[in-house]
């Protein structure tokens, strides 16, 4: 109940999306029947999966964990092997308990030095992306390292983990440690008393080895990362926000997004402007963002939208005032769901609008016909959004 | 599941690197909760003139006469990437392409691919433009691992030995997977005892 539903307030099992609402009764009666909890359209804990299943500690240290969704690397950042399938392998997982897989070679990303102030773990992965290309991870399980994932919190290690799939890879992952062990504690399905003491003295035990050996392994200074912005329709053709598109770029992809060779990206006039997503839904996402927006409006002429990626998630922001720092700002406040992150025949922004979005997916027409699709950091949406065009967050945060 | 031996025919050219499966089949044509009726929307965005609408564009290569009834394709590297939906493949396979011969496959498209009967043949991308120049038909040998053109150049190709074993006799993986089902239970209940936290209900008080 994350794709398809409506993220318009009062929502009910109705959807712009077509057969959306034959989809959601479906899939009620169907978890019904098989005994399947479902964390429904009205449910308090409904949500994006890659949000509430962390949120719920429905994923742990060590667990194997499938959905028939790319992202559930996400949850990678919990030291879990989490990974997406097809529908025809859950249908095997369902039915045997098992996957059958060949095993995936091994690569080390090590991120050493701390990122600069406004540069966030989105733009962290994106440079990784730019860098060795959108099929760069093709057959391995990466493993992030170094001491700026070491700093990020949880939220932010979910964003880095969320993008792995961008990079082709099988999944992303974070070695678990007293964060996630944090992170973990209280929530409704992971252990807890005895249990907790037993799983956490299992959970130290998973961290790779110090001398361990990996099929691959790159380097990224993160201090020299700026904040991130894409140019073209894949991941991978994305630059620094002081960068410009190539000078011999790929044909297609610039006739597509209406932009030139050479061409800064700062200065470019957006259309709309997106927070929100399995990769940027989440509190601290918002709450970098709303820290931008308070007191500012976004430009005339600007569409703006923040969709929480959990109900929880926005609980929690509106419990902290974040909800009138959005519509103060001029921002529709929604229910939580992937909402515009892609475009099934429901909501869109007009044909041929520039959009920039905290979603993972600038493909032709991702968010809708002829969408142009620029993926950036909450930050950088907000930042944008308020000037009209692509921004830097940095200058906004001075 | 249809068993795929080989299968000779003109391949269709489509080389542009990380063709998405938005793209392959975009959601707005994904109306159904099933398998069936995707074959018209595949590549929707690039064989259509207009989003949502059926008016051919010529330029488009399944459009092209001598490609309309495509069964090969010749991708670029990264070919099927993004979303897991295993729509892409339905909607290829309704379509009826059974192989796509690319430099590299996203690794959940191409698991897809063996699922449903399409071979993944993965070439060089120089051994791929000079078939796509050649405008010649291929023959894609699955037994031998080989494409090859007549009277010219044979190519072979890696593929792992389940996938190839699950396409060329059409095999069923839970069947396969459920003659271990001994092996399974046994691990799971090894699994439980060690780790009781990993199972629902078992998460202590």
């Amino acid at each position: 109940m994350d794709h398809i539903v409506d993220t318009r307030p009062g929502r009910g099992d109705r959807t712009l999306m077509p057969g959306g609402q034959a989809f959601i009764t479906e899939t009620r009666s169907a978890a019904r029947e098989a005994g399947i909890t479902l964390f429904d359209v009205t449910d308090p804990d409904q949500g994006i999966v890659h949000v509430i299943s962390p949120e719920l500690g429905i994923v742990l240290p060590g667990c194997t964990l499938i959905a028939p969704d790319s992202h559930s690397c996400t949850q990678g950042a919990f030291g879990a092997l989490a990974w997406g399938i097809g529908s025809s392998e859950a249908e095997h997982a369902m039915a045997t308990g098992t996957l059958r897989m060949v095993r995936p070679r091994t690569m080390r990303v090590r991120f050493t030095g701390m990122p600069g102030p406004g540069v966030t773990p989105k733009d962290m992965i994106l440079t990784l992306i730019a860098r060795y290309g959108a099929g760069g991870g093709k057959g391995y399980a990466v493993e992030f390292t170094g001491e700026a994932i070491d700093a990020l919190d949880m939220e932010g290690r979910m964003t880095l983990c969320n993008m792995a799939t961008e990079f082709s890879a099988m999944t992303g992952m974070i070695a678990p440690d007293e964060k996630t062990f944090q992170w973990l504690r209280g929530r409704r399905y992971a252990p807890r008393g005895a249990m907790l003491e037993r799983a956490l003295a299992d959970w130290r035990t998973l961290a790779s080895d110090p001398g361990a050996r990996f099929d691959s392994e790159v380097e990224i200074d993160a201090a020299a990362i700026e904040p991130m912005v894409s140019w073209g329709t894949s991941p991978e053709h994305s630059v620094g926000i002081s960068g410009q598109v190539p000078d011999d770029p790929p044909e297609r992809p610039i006739r597509y997004m209406g932009v030139q060779p050479g061409q800064k990206l700062a200065g470019i006039p957006i259309d709309a402007a997106f927070i929100g997503s399995c990769t940027n839904g989440r509190l601290s996402d918002l709450r970098r963002a709303a820290a931008l927006l308070k007191g500012r409006h976004v430009a005339p002429g600007v569409r703006a939208l923040a969709v929480p990626g959990s109900m929880a998630v926005r609980r929690a922001a509106e419990a902290e005032g974040l909800d009138a720092i959005f519509t103060d700002a001029g921002f529709e406040w929604r229910m939580s769901g992937c909402s515009m992150c892609f475009y099934a025949g429901g909501e869109s922004f007009p044909a041929g609008s520039r959009v920039i979005s905290s979603t993972n997916r600038n493909f032709e027409g991702r968010q809708g016909p002829a969408i142009r699709t620029h993926i950036a950091s909450p930050e950088t949406v907000a930042a944008s959004a308020i000037a009209g065009h692509i921004a830097d967050p940095r200058e906004l945060a001075q | 599941m249809k068993p795929f031996t080989t299968l000779t025919a003109l391949p269709a050219p489509l080389l542009l690197d990380n063709i998405d499966t938005d793209t392959i089949i975009p959601s707005r044509e994904m109306k159904s909760t099933g398998k069936t009726g995707l074959a018209d929307g595949l590549f929707a965005p690039w064989r259509y003139r207009t989003p949502g609408g059926r008016d051919p564009d010529p330029d488009f290569v399944l459009n092209r006469p001598d490609h309309a009834d495509a069964q090969i394709l010749l991708g670029g590297g990264n070919f099927g990437c993004g979303s897991s939906r295993e729509h892409a493949v339905w909607a290829l396979a309704e379509y009826g392409i059974r192989a796509i011969i690319a430099p590299g496959f996203a690794p959940i498209f191409a698991s897809n691919c063996t699922r449903n009967g399409i071979v993944p043949v993965t070439l060089d991308r120089a051994t791929i433009e000079e078939i796509a120049a050649s405008h010649a038909p291929v023959t894609i040998d699955l037994a031998a691992q080989t494409v090859r053109q007549e009277g010219g150049a044979c190519w072979p190709f890696d593929i792992g030995a389940e996938a190839k074993a699950m396409l060329l006799e059409g095999l069923d993986a839970i069947d396969l997977t459920l003659k271990n089902r001994a092996e399974i239970a046994a691990f799971q209940q090894a699994d439980r005892a060690s780790r009781p936290w990993i199972y629902l209900g078992d998460i202590g008080q």
